[in-house]
């Protein structure tokens, strides 16, 4: 059966080329919320688009003690915070991590997020590394990215 | 005689006929749908439904809790204004602010009516949330927030009255989450319960339904 390693060498060489070319991940709106008072922790989403499929698995920002992905329902209005290990990217498909949805916890935060800041965030994945973005604080009941309108694929941070 | 119909014209008294039998049916179910969407609106925008009657005494009831300043609030405290009344913690970044901001913004929206009604948030996580740290947390937002606490039967106990559920969940690295109802009531200036609104409620419709029930 010579065919199989070759599709399969094949495909890994094709991935391989993929994801040199553009660098595994796209990561957009980046933002979070700005911390009531002494809060212990915020909120960041973010949009990621993997050329490749490709997996979520970890966060980390030096404004935190831990970032994690957390998943909010509401079921018969009763709501519910999951923590997840890891999402799923599906080649070519953005994910979308919102309020009220898949989203980002700080955990532990150093000092509050304060409008207009901008925060570092490390996010790691199983094919294309480890990425440094920056993520802009909006207000404390911000729901979306600032410029929202916008649809470029880096924002200025701050004001 | 090209396009005589196949069957004898119908007869004058159809009464009887299956066909004017389902028409009937169908009259009688959109009558039932009807009066069941009416319950509905009335329960949701006022007190002067008959649902709003029906539920107005299974929610709320007496509860002692202590406010961001340390002074005792109980259930008596809430007549003479109309409260936006629901429980969350501080340890929830996502909704809960999101939440706070919106019944803010409602308010501002109601322009000198907001006068007319006061915002209690009640946590449901007190060994976290002291006081002390809600008074800065509720401090962020611009609507004047009651933040209230109290020992965890205190906070049960008010979460009794108001059909809330809440349970804490152990995480993994040993902090917690706390599950809870995210239901936000309207309580009337007599304290008794009248609507409600829930996280998904923008602000705007917020404010109307709010404006319907203090004219």
């Amino acid at each position: 059966m010579p065919k199989i390693p070759l599709a399969l060498a094949g495909a890994l060489l094709f991935s391989a080329a993929a994801m040199a070319q553009t660098a595994g991940v796209a990561v957009t709106d980046a933002w979070a919320r700005a911390t009531p008072g002494r809060a212990e922790v915020g909120a960041a989403y973010l949009t990621i688009e993997a050329a490749v499929a490709d997996r979520l698995t970890g966060l980390s920002t030096p404004v935190a003690d831990k970032a994690e992905l957390h998943m909010m329902t509401t079921e018969g209005g009763i709501m519910r915070m999951t923590p997840l290990a890891a999402v799923d990217l599906p080649a070519g498909q953005p994910v979308t991590l919102k309020p009220g949805a898949l989203h980002i916890m700080l955990v532990g935060l150093k000092q509050p997020l304060q409008p207009g800041q901008s925060v570092p965030l490390i996010l790691r994945f199983e094919k294309a590394g480890t990425r440094e973005i920056a993520v802009t604080v909006g207000t404390v009941g911000a729901t979306a990215p600032e410029s929202h309108a916008g649809g470029g694929a880096h924002r200025q941070p701050g004001h | 005689m090209s396009s005589t119909p196949p069957n004898p014209p119908i007869p004058p008294q159809p009464a009887g006929t299956p066909r004017f039998l389902l028409v009937a049916i169908v009259l009688a179910g959109l009558l039932v749908i009807a009066a069941g969407a009416l319950l509905v609106f009335a329960y949701r925008d006022g007190p002067r439904g008959a649902a709003g009657t029906l539920l107005a005494s299974a929610i709320g009831g007496p509860f002692e809790l202590i406010d961001q300043n340390g002074k005792p609030f109980t259930d008596a405290d809430l007549k003479g204004k109309w409260h936006l009344v629901f429980f969350g913690y501080t340890h929830c970044p996502d909704v809960c602010p999101t939440t706070l901001n919106e019944v803010s913004l409602a308010l501002d929206r109601l322009g000198k009516k907001r006068e007319q009604v006061g915002v209690v948030f009640i946590t449901v996580d007190p060994e976290r949330d002291t006081p002390e740290s809600l008074k800065s947390y509720v401090a962020s937002f611009d609507a004047p927030v009651t933040a209230l606490s109290g020992s965890p039967d205190q906070v049960a106990e008010a979460a009794r009255a108001y059909r809330v559920y809440f349970a804490k969940r152990k995480r993994a690295d040993g902090n917690y989450d706390v599950d809870h109802g995210a239901v936000i009531y309207v309580m009337d200036p007599q304290g008794r319960f009248t609507a409600t609104f829930t996280p998904d409620t923008t602000a705007e419709l917020m404010a109307q339904r709010l404006a319907k029930l203090l004219s």
